[in-house]
């Protein structure tokens, strides 16, 4: 008992100050109410905060908008992460490693530094509309960059790896004679993925889902340096809210809302992992 | 044992099959005949080559050279899930996310079978394995013998011609492995169907084959009815593979075969090729003061009682040490560190030839 108290002190002790904690003094500024000063609330009871979201469409529209966006940044990930798994759970032991490296090397480099990478490919004067202006394709350059699409590529490019190393490692486990069997009873390859390996791996697909979908659901930077203007997603809203408005209160109640919303999905996977 | 009906003719002939893996050479220009409806058993060691011929027959694996003919037509460019063939897997590889009944109505749903025909169908197999009331169960709540023989339903239930066993008993606890066996032969019996067995254990494939091809580097060693490979074998491979016989090196003479290791000649029908014989241990007597050939002394390094025998290892005066089970109706064995006089019947020397 004494060793698993030692054990587990510092995973509690993380929790308190990094998690309960931040989370204690958020409802705090979350039930306070907005002031002009330094800090710009006053201590209260007040549901003022809370209250602002349920009346104004605009925070439930960014939550929304926020969703929809981690959700395709996460499906994205997916479609993308399963056949890069297979491939490299198939690879021979040797390669897999170096096949794991070359997709973890982009991490190597600043995240900054690959959201402006991709800028300088989708802007204007970019590589690609410059390539398409050199070839003819195109007369004047296509607007690439500060829309959906150039907000869910850069994010599908900066998740990736969290959605293929649980399925990676789920491949990797999956007995390959399963395939062999659904093959021997009639199954071709498409048949054998959906009705075997899919269903299989499918709680490392939840986990990958996840994984990509919550940090994606909170995403700021990328949004803001390469998404539309008019995408108002709960992240840059969060922004806008505690350093433009100085309305902490409204910031807090929104950041915990936003909280306690990832739980649902993440009970959910809960469950499914405990069914045997 | 009832043999496989002998009007019945080939159903699947490999021929030439060859097979490299880098630079081992797996299969060497393989030739066999399965016939239909029998019992076959693909015997041999790790790295015989046993397990890839199973798997090029059920698909798995392409053979570098070499024509596999289903009924006369040549199916090596047949994916696996377009032959009419089944495997059962040494894992079982059950599908854990599908409850019995649904691991079994796998290959029907694939071919499309109708509802209506197919839930009598998979009623049937799973009776026939005797696991009815197991349909909804999880592979993960069933036992091992149990997951067997879903997985043998699972083939069966698809009627096959073929099916290929990739050591069904392997993975069994001894007590279970005899009881599968015979069900195994009913239910082949039952079914009509060809079973080809792999298996390393030799006691497996002479108890349960019609036909057993001892495989060997690749290539068949010796192919025959269980008690002819046993009783005759062809090379000192065979020999020592099958049942640990004793194996004595040494050269023909006009007299039978002079055995230099064993101290004694071996006098019987011995042709001129031979390079060693074979004698089985059961085929051992114990002689007290017999002389000439067909006999040897020795003395009793240990002895192993083994229920209705007793194995002695007795070192002979050439140096070779012989395995001798003496029986338990031959009264007393001898004590350990005993001088012994042995004695065979000519016609129990094996000659081997390689």
């Amino acid at each position: 008992m004494k060793g698993r108290l030692a054990v587990l002190l510092p995973v509690w002790a993380w929790l308190l100050v990094f998690v309960a904690a931040p989370a204690a003094i958020l409802l705090a500024i979350a039930l306070a109410e907005a002031d002009s000063g330094v800090p710009p609330f006053r201590l209260a009871w007040s549901l003022t905060g809370f209250a602002t979201l349920a009346e104004d469409r605009y925070y439930l529209d960014a939550v929304l908008t926020a969703l929809r966006i981690a959700a395709m940044t996460a499906t994205g990930c997916l479609l993308i992460a399963y056949p890069m798994a297979m491939g490299i759970a198939r690879a021979a032991p040797g390669r897999r490693m170096l096949l794991l490296a070359l997709l973890m090397l982009p991490f190597w480099t600043g995240f900054l530094l690959r959201v402006g990478a991709w800028i300088g490919l989708l802007r204007d004067q970019g590589w690609i509309n410059g390539m398409l202006m050199a070839l003819g394709i195109t007369e004047a350059p296509l607007p690439l960059l500060y829309s959906e699409g150039a907000m869910l590529v850069g994010m599908v490019h900066s998740y990736l790896p969290f959605a293929v190393l649980p399925l990676f490692a789920a491949l990797l486990r999956l007995d390959p004679t399963l395939g062999e069997a659904a093959a021997d009873l009639g199954a071709g390859p498409a048949t054998a993925f959906v009705t075997v390996t899919l269903p299989v791996t499918a709680p490392a697909a939840a986990a990958g889902f996840l994984l990509v979908f919550i940090p994606a659901a909170g995403e700021f930077v990328i949004p803001e340096l390469m998404g539309p203007p008019e995408a108002q997603l709960v992240g840059r809203v969060l922004w806008q809210e505690f350093f433009q408005n100085h309305d902490w209160p409204v910031a807090a109640a929104l950041a915990l809302a936003l909280l306690l919303l990832l739980l649902v999905p993440i009970r959910l996977f809960q469950r499914l992992e405990a069914r045997p | 044992m009832a043999g496989p009906n002998p009007a019945s003719g080939p159903l699947l002939r490999a021929e030439a099959i060859t097979k490299r893996f880098g630079a081992t050479l797996a299969l060497d220009a393989l030739d066999l005949t399965i016939i239909e409806g029998e019992f076959f058993a693909l015997l041999g060691g790790s790295g015989s080559g046993k397990s890839t011929l199973l798997r090029i027959i059920a698909g798995f694996d392409t053979p570098d050279d070499g024509r596999l003919l289903l009924d006369g037509a040549d199916i090596v460019a047949t994916p696996p899930w377009a032959r009419p063939i089944n495997m059962m897997f040494q894992s079982y590889a059950l599908f854990p996310h599908m409850s019995v009944a649904d691991n079994v109505a796998y290959g029907l749903r694939r071919a499309g079978t109708p509802r209506a025909e197919a839930a009598p169908r998979i009623a049937a197999a799973l009776a026939m394995v005797g696991l009815t009331g197991f349909e909804r169960r999880r592979p993960h709540e069933l036992s091992g013998g149990q997951k067997q023989r879903v997985a043998l339903a699972r083939s069966l239930v698809m009627r096959p011609r073929l099916l290929l066993l990739d050591e069904p008993l392997g993975a069994l606890d001894a007590g279970l492995r005899e009881r599968t066996g015979f069900e195994l032969r009913a239910l082949q019996r039952e079914t009509g169907a060809a079973f080809v067995m792999v298996t390393h254990d030799q006691e497996e494939a002479l108890a349960l084959a019609d036909r057993v091809a001892v495989l060997e580097g690749g290539r068949i060693a010796q192919l025959g009815p269980p008690r002819a490979i046993y009783e005759r074998p062809a090379s000192r491979f065979v020999a020592r593979f099958l049942g640990a016989a004793n194996v004595l090196e040494g050269r023909a003479v006009a007299a039978g075969f002079d055995s230099t290791e064993a101290g004694a000649t071996f006098a019987g029908v011995i042709p001129a090729d031979t390079v060693a014989v074979a004698l089985r241990p059961e085929r051992i007597r114990l002689a007290a003061n017999a002389t000439g050939p067909n006999t040897a002394r020795g003395v009793v390094e240990d002895a192993a009682f083994r229920g209705d025998d007793t194995l002695l290892l007795v070192r002979l005066a050439g140096g070779a040490l012989l395995r001798v089970a003496h029986a338990e109706e031959d009264g007393a064995p001898p004590e350990r560190g005993g001088g012994v006089t042995l004695a065979w019947d000519a016609a129990d020397v094996v000659p081997l030839a390689s």
